[in-house]
Formats: structure tokens, C-alpha cells, sequence
């Protein structure tokens, strides 16, 4: 394994001083419980939005914690939840006279850690479960669909309209609007490399893919040979536009996403075929997103998400956001 | 039942999961993302720091701070699930029962809360195909007067359930996004569970 590593039991405390070192005007973190906060709490009353999840996804989620986006985030281990005790102290530390609005990616120690996180908590507080990826199939029988990188259109959106001073019921029902209309797919080229394991996830030969990947190398929907980049990209956008069904003419935010060991000159490209294949079938790109948002770790390979835009969610994602990762209009 | 046995229980089973922790890797590995076993190593080795501090403790005041400490350190689904178990055994704790309805009780209840934290059952492919069977089997065996044969009994019970994961399919936690792919394979966190009711079991068949 070849990674920047003292120790590797302190892999996360590093990091963690590095980014509060690195955004101070933006954020600071608290050590044990760890949670990322913004540097300065909002004056006026306002939903406070907690997020978190397994580490090794960065940006996801502390580098979306800023005005316009979430109040706190609570990065667990590499890969694994964080614990409850982290909610706990990330609520009583943002909560801001409207109750708290989890937002949690749909794996069952998420859920898990999340609720009892919750239950120790005296405020008002719903939960947004995010659940985009379509490689999944759902059902009520089972865990469902894994929440991937639609998860950051989500946290911008309600962000936004939490921001002025809507309700937590509102941004309850508008995230789950969002997460609704957001669907994802992704393809992996590599596995990555979990440091305390110091060795792939996974083996995966020189000439395969594995199409439909989840953000933590976890198999998806089927191994592949590996195919152009327009058959690729044709296969996911389909997947993508069965679970979605927008109307002739619809318009979208498309956002490509890299899982951390992919070029960005190779995510542009992307971004070209898929508007390319999107514009034949008569839907519009209206917003756009290139970039390194939901990785997982140094894994090659890149995802798809497509929300279908309203006037409200594209007021939502235009509106001013400052956060360590996406910072527009301000 | 008091610390030191509960501890020596905590020791065993932390030096059986050392021995199989390759094994539970790659299990993980084929089916989920590889994090149960240093999660299951960081928890066991929180919980056995605490061993003087809780030395003096009854045995419910016990399971609950190991229960709070693996909460607090562990993480995934794991920390969750077996956090679950032991705050909800704390609860069922009586003095007036000996050591093998205490468990019994114990157990059955701690399964209880860890069914519902989990949101599964039997038959998911999830730790709970050995934790259900073995809470059975405990129940029924409670008044056994030969430890040896509960033991043995259990161990058998724990490995059926563990081997049972194989074949099906996972319809709850991180190896349900598999489908079908996942079958064949033994559920990590059903392994783990199995490996450390083994070295409990082992304790009194040896």
C-alpha cells in the first residue's frame, strides 16, 4: 500500500486537523465525539442540518458544511458509520431553535447509529434517508437503495431553503422531494484501498469493470468487460432514465462525480457524452456538476446523478452556498 | 457471573477473532467493504480497557458500560448491532436467578432489541441467524444441570446458524445490494458472532 500514512490508527484525527487547519474561516471540528461544525452559528433561528457517515468520501460530508448547505457533519470511521454519541454532541452543539433534519445515506449502520444517535437528543428532529442509486433494486423487503452521490444534491438543496428560516416539517418533505428525482449510477474501474486493510477491496482484472459500484467498492449490479466510454455511459444514463421517466424536453442538473483516482480531464469527457446522449432524447441540461464530490477513496471510476428540476430545486441549487468543497454566489 | 468471568469471556473471544481475523476480512471483502473485522477488533480491545475500572461492578452495571463503550467506538452496523445486544442483556439481569437462566433471559432479550434495531429476523443472511438460534436453544437448555452439554449444544446451534448464511440470499444490510451474487458466501458478521459464542462455549467444554 502506498498512501500518506504515520500511523494508521490516526489516520482520521490527521485529516481531520488538517481540513479544520485549512478552512478555519469556514469550519472547526470537535475531537471525542467527532463532528465538523460551521465556525459560526447562524444568528437567526434556522433547521439545523446534521449529515455524516463512514469516512474515506471526502468532500462527503464535513466539506459540505457551511452557510447554505449543512450545520454539522459526523465522519465515522473508513467506511463504517460513525457512532451515536457523535449525533449527540454534533445536535447539542448546532441546534438552533427549529430542530435538527438528519440527512442519512440509506446503509443500515447509517440507519442504525443515526436513530440511536436521535433517540438521545431532546429536540424536534426528522430524518431525510438519501437512497439514488439505481443499480439497487428496491423493495420494502429489504435494506434498498444505497444513497451515493446524490446525496451532496440533497444537502444543497434543503441547505438552501433551510437557510431562510423554512420549517423543519418543509425541509423534511423537500429533501425527500429531491432525493424522489435524483437518481444515480456508477462504474468502477479499480477498487480502492481501505488503509487499516493496507490492500484492494476487491480484485478486479486489468480488462474489467464493475458496472453499477457502490461508493465504498462494494460489488453492484454486474462485472464487465470494459467498453468505450459512450457505451458506458449509454448503459448508465438508460438505467438512470427508467428509474427517473422525465418528460420530453425535461430539464436537469447532471452532476459526474469521480470516486477519487479518476482524472477530471476523463470526468469533463464524461460530462460530454452523457449531454450528448441526454440532448438526443430530448432533455435539457440546464445545471451542471464535474467533479470529486462522494468518493471512495483512490478508487478509479466515476458516477452519474440526475435530479429533474423544478423552479423550487433550482432556486435551491443556484442560491448562495460557502462551504469548503462548493462555494458559489458569494 | 461477575466481571472477572465476564472479562475472561471478553479475552476469549478477542483471542479467537485474532486467530480467524483473515478469514472474517475476506468474507467481508466478497460480500461487503471490508470494515467488520477492524471494527470488531477496535471494539473488543475498548471493551477490555475497561476491565479494572469495572472490576467491582454487578454484572448488569457490566454488559451496560461494555454495551456504552462499543456504542461509542465502534461504528457501522456492527457497533450498533452488538452494542444493542449487550445494553439490552444488561437489562434482563435478576439475583435471584442462577447463572444459566440468567443468560438465557439475558441473551433472549438483548436478541430482542437487536432484531429491532437491526429492522431484521431470521433467514436474512445477517448475525442474527446464529443470535436467534442460539437464544432458543439457551431458553430451552436453561435448566440443564450439566453445563458441558449446554455448551456443546450451543456451539453446535451457533454453527448451523453460521453455516446456514451460505445459501440464501441477503435481503438486510450491506450484502442485500448484492442480489443474488452475495450467495455462496458466509455472512461476516454471522461468522463473528459464531466465532465468539465458540470460545465461550469452549470455556466449559474443555
Amino acid at each position: 500500500m502506498k498512501k500518506f500514512v504515520n500511523n494508521v490508527e490516526e489516520i482520521l484525527t490527521e485529516s481531520l486537523s488538517g481540513f479544520q487547519k485549512a478552512h478555519p474561516d469556514i469550519i472547526k471540528v470537535h475531537f471525542a465525539p467527532d463532528f465538523i461544525c460551521r465556525v459560526k452559528k447562524p444568528a437567526s433561528d434556522k433547521v439545523s442540518l446534521i449529515s455524516g457517515g463512514g469516512s474515506g468520501h471526502e468532500p462527503l460530508h464535513g466539506g459540505f458544511v457551511g452557510h447554505g448547505m449543512l450545520d454539522a457533519a459526523c465522519p465515522g470511521q473508513v467506511f463504517s458509520a460513525p457512532t451515536p454519541d457523535q449525533m449527540e454532541a454534533a445536535a447539542n452543539e448546532v441546534h438552533n431553535g427549529k430542530g435538527i433534519l438528519f440527512i442519512v445515506k440509506n446503509y443500515s449502520g447509517d440507519i442504525m447509529n443515526f436513530e440511536m444517535g436521535a433517540d438521545m437528543i431532546d429536540f424536534d428532529h426528522e430524518t431525510i434517508l438519501v437512497n439514488d442509486d439505481v443499480a439497487v433494486e428496491d423493495s420494502t423487503f429489504t435494506t434498498g437503495r444505497r444513497g451515493v452521490a446524490g446525496t451532496m444534491i440533497v444537502e444543497k438543496t434543503v441547505g438552501s431553503l433551510a437557510e431562510i428560516g423554512a420549517s423543519l416539517e418543509e425541509c423534511k418533505l423537500f429533501g425527500d422531494h429531491v432525493n424522489n428525482v435524483t437518481a444515480s449510477m456508477g462504474v468502477a474501474f479499480t477498487s480502492c484501498t481501505v488503509p487499516a486493510a493496507g490492500k484492494p477491496t476487491f480484485e478486479i482484472g486489468a480488462e474489467e469493470m464493475e458496472f453499477g459500484v457502490g461508493i465504498h467498492g462494494e460489488p453492484g449490479r454486474k462485472r464487465e468487460k470494459i467498453k468505450t466510454a459512450n457505451e458506458l455511459t449509454n448503459d448508465i444514463i438508460n438505467s438512470i432514465l427508467e428509474d427517473l421517466k422525465p418528460d420530453k424536453n425535461e430539464e436537469i442538473l447532471m452532476h459526474v462525480n469521480g470516486f477519487g483516482g479518476t482524472p477530471l480531464m476523463e470526468l469533463y469527457l464524461l460530462f460530454d457524452v452523457g449531454q450528448k446522449i441526454l440532448e438526443k432524447k430530448g432533455i435539457n441540461v440546464v445545471r451542471s456538476l464535474v467533479g470529486n464530490y462522494t468518493t471512495s477513496l483512490d478508487m478509479a471510476g466515476a458516477s452519474f446523478s440526475i435530479t429533474k428540476l423544478d423552479e423550487k430545486i433550482t432556486q435551491h441549487w443556484d442560491s448562495a452556498v460557502h462551504t469548503a468543497a462548493l462555494r458559489w454566489k458569494i | 457471573m461477575n466481571s472477572e468471568n465476564i472479562f475472561l469471556a471478553l479475552k476469549n473471544i478477542k483471542k479467537t477473532i485474532d486467530i480467524n481475523k483473515d478469514e472474517i476480512e475476506k468474507l467481508d471483502q466478497a460480500i461487503g467493504d471490508g470494515d467488520h473485522i477492524f471494527n470488531i477488533q477496535r471494539g473488543l480491545n475498548e471493551a477490555l480497557k475497561l476491565e479494572t475500572e469495572l472490576s467491582s461492578l454487578s454484572p448488569e452495571e457490566v454488559f451496560k458500560k461494555i454495551g456504552m463503550k462499543i456504542m461509542t467506538t465502534v461504528g457501522g452496523s456492527s457497533g450498533a448491532l452488538f452494542a444493542t445486544l449487550l445494553m439490552g442483556m444488561a437489562k434482563k439481569y435478576s439475583k435471584e436467578l442462577n447463572d444459566l437462566e440468567n443468560l438465557a433471559a439475558m441473551f433472549y432479550e438483548g436478541v430482542e432489541a437487536t432484531k429491532k434495531r437491526g429492522k431484521a429476523d431470521l433467514g436474512e443472511k445477517t448475525m442474527l441467524d446464529v443470535l436467534i438460534p442460539v437464544s432458543l436453544s439457551l431458553n430451552k437448555l436453561k435448566n440443564e444441570k450439566n453445563i458441558k452439554i449446554v455448551a456443546e449444544k450451543i456451539k453446535m446451534v451457533a454453527k448451523e446458524g453460521m453455516l446456514s448464511t451460505r445459501d440464501i440470499m441477503a435481503t438486510k444490510g450491506r450484502a442485500s445490494f448484492l442480489g443474488e451474487r452475495a450467495i455462496g458466501h458466509i455472512d461476516p458478521g454471522a461468522r463473528s458472532s459464531q466465532l465468539a459464542i465458540s470460545a465461550i462455549c469452549d470455556e466449559y467444554i474443555n
